[in-house]
């Protein structure tokens, strides 16, 4: 194969790669952030005994883990506005659709966590005293995190490559520029590669201290 | 302030269809130590789970310092059980406390935590008295040397004593036992119940559910024999223990062969 690498179109691209890196992490952190939380609220709904808590919130779990993440990124940009009435940006209707993704697949990690800690520690803690609420704070949740943790990270490594669908929706994020500047200098080769590697460099410290954790805990019991 | 500490009156409790406490009157003064015994299922714990509601009581009531706990309940399932605010029921968790079979200790909490957990969340004690009232319970079960190991690393009695030092830091006019030394190994029996006994010598109003007979007849003021749910019969240790006058508490004292009393 005769190919000559241009690094320089590389150098030239930096800058915007550099601004859609800054734009996916934004969308990352927004989205893992937001979707943890609410998941932990869903996941609140989906272990009450309550049938009208309960039952929405597993159709919200399920129907978010079983359409495809594309499909709902281009519902929430294109169909969701008819519903509301209203525009949506291509950031925010990406940002909406990954968040409650995220939410959906996090609920499921809370609630598998919470069902695993034995009735006993509420039992413990209800002996002293202590409220529902309380509890769930200082005892459940702890413990539950730990726990849950290699599954939390393997979420967060899970999103950070999905937002680069939000290219698909002309969000400017760094797969977004990696595709405009790759039909502009014609160089494909180099810039997508480099695209690749940013990402490399981006999710791999997840991977591999998530990783080290699974075998840290796993020693520990 | 009155010499009863709790009375119960006509306690019913069902699980379902499962019918297992079917009427229990019980009465428990200040500074007296009730054990209870009975067959396994008789629905010994049934009845201790519900004088700190871990059980909600289908029917009946209970007074803590003649005050009738909850408000009478909207009879909608043709039951009369009465209903009760969480922060009621936390109150009186805190008034009287429990120590289970499986201590519950937390985890992911040292020991001094364990301890102190309550103080800090329940009754707002700021951390430096919380900490030392803590260290002082856990000095008294003797474990004033493991007080930032975590549970996980603690023998079985260990770990029970840390749980009886947890109840007592809340300070609590009633402590609750169901079976503390069941799960443990024979040779840690002893310095549970040395602590338990301790306690007793105290002057601590204390409700005891055993398996050791032994035990029961040195530790209580007066013993409640259960069966099939009912109060079948009680007096003092010897009445019940040693010379029982009805057949089913005949019957059950038999199948203990060494009568270690
Ligand atoms: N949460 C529950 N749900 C359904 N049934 C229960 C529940 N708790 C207890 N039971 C049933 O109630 C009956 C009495 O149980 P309980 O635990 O009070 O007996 P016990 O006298 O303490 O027995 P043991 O000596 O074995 O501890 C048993 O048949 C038990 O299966
Ligand atoms: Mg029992």
């Amino acid at each position: 194969m005769e190919y000559t690498w241009d690094f320089k179109v590389i150098l030239d691209s930096f800058p915007l790669l550099l601004r859609g890196l800054v734009v996916t992490i934004e969308l990352w952190i927004l989205a893992f952030a937001i979707g943890l939380s609410l998941g932990f609220a869903v996941s609140l709904a989906r272990v009450s005994s309550r049938g009208w808590l309960n039952a929405p919130a597993i159709g919200y779990v399920e129907i978010f883990r079983n359409t495809p993440v594309l499909v709902q990124l281009i519902w929430f940009y294109y169909a969701f506005p008819i519903v509301l009435g209203a525009q949506l940006s291509p950031f925010t209707a990406a940002a909406l659709s990954l968040t409650l993704n995220t939410s959906a697949y996090c609920a499921e990690i809370f609630r598998g966590g919470i069902v695993s800690i034995a009735r006993g520690q509420w039992e413990g803690a209800k002996a002293i005293g202590m409220t529902r609420a309380m509890t769930m704070r200082r005892v459940i949740l702890p413990q539950v995190l730990k726990r849950m943790l290699p599954a939390f990270t393997n979420r967060g490594i899970e999103l950070a490559k999905v937002t680069s669908l939000a290219s698909l929706l002309a969000v400017n994020e760094l797969m977004y520029q990696g595709r405009l500047l790759s039909s502009t200098y014609y160089r494909p080769l180099e810039i997508l590669t480099v695209v690749a590697l940013v990402y490399f460099v981006l999710i791999y410290p997840g991977s591999y201290l998530s990783a080290r954790l699974e075998r840290r805990l796993a020693a520990r019991d | 302030m009155s010499d009863t500490v709790i009375r119960i009156r006509n306690l019913h409790k069902r699980f379902g269809d499962l019918h297992v406490v079917k009427g229990v009157d019980l009465e428990v003064k200040r500074g007296e130590r009730i054990a209870i015994i009975g067959a396994s299922g008789s629905g010994k714990s049934t009845i201790l789970r519900c004088l700190n509601f871990m059980e909600m009581p289908s029917d009946g009531t209970i007074e803590l310092d003649g005050k009738l706990l909850g408000t009478e309940g909207r009879a909608n399932d043709g039951g009369a059980a009465r209903t009760y605010s969480e922060s009621e029921l936390c109150e009186v968790r805190t008034r009287v406390g429990m120590v289970f079979q499986q201590f519950n200790l937390f985890p992911h909490m040292t020991v001094l935590e364990n301890v102190m957990e309550g103080l800090i969340t329940v009754k707002r004690t700021p951390k430096g008295a919380a900490r030392s009232r803590a260290t002082e319970q856990l000095a008294k079960v003797g474990l004033q040397d493991k007080l930032h190991a975590y549970p996980g690393k603690l023998s079985g009695g260990q770990q029970q004593r840390v749980a009886i030092a947890r109840a007592l830091a809340m300070d609590p006019e009633v402590l609750l036992f169901d079976e503390p030394t069941s799960s443990l190994d024979p040779e840690l029996v002893g310095e549970v119940l040395r602590v338990i006994h301790a306690l007793a010598e105290e002057g601590r109003t204390m409700l005891l559910v055993t398996h050791e007979l032994g035990f029961a007849y040195h530790f209580a003021d007066r013993v409640v024999f259960i069966a099939d749910g009912i109060v079948y019969e009680t007096g003092t240790a010897d009445d019940v223990l040693k010379h029982p006058t009805k057949e089913r508490t005949q019957a059950f004292l038999a199948r203990f062969t060494e009568r270690a009393f």
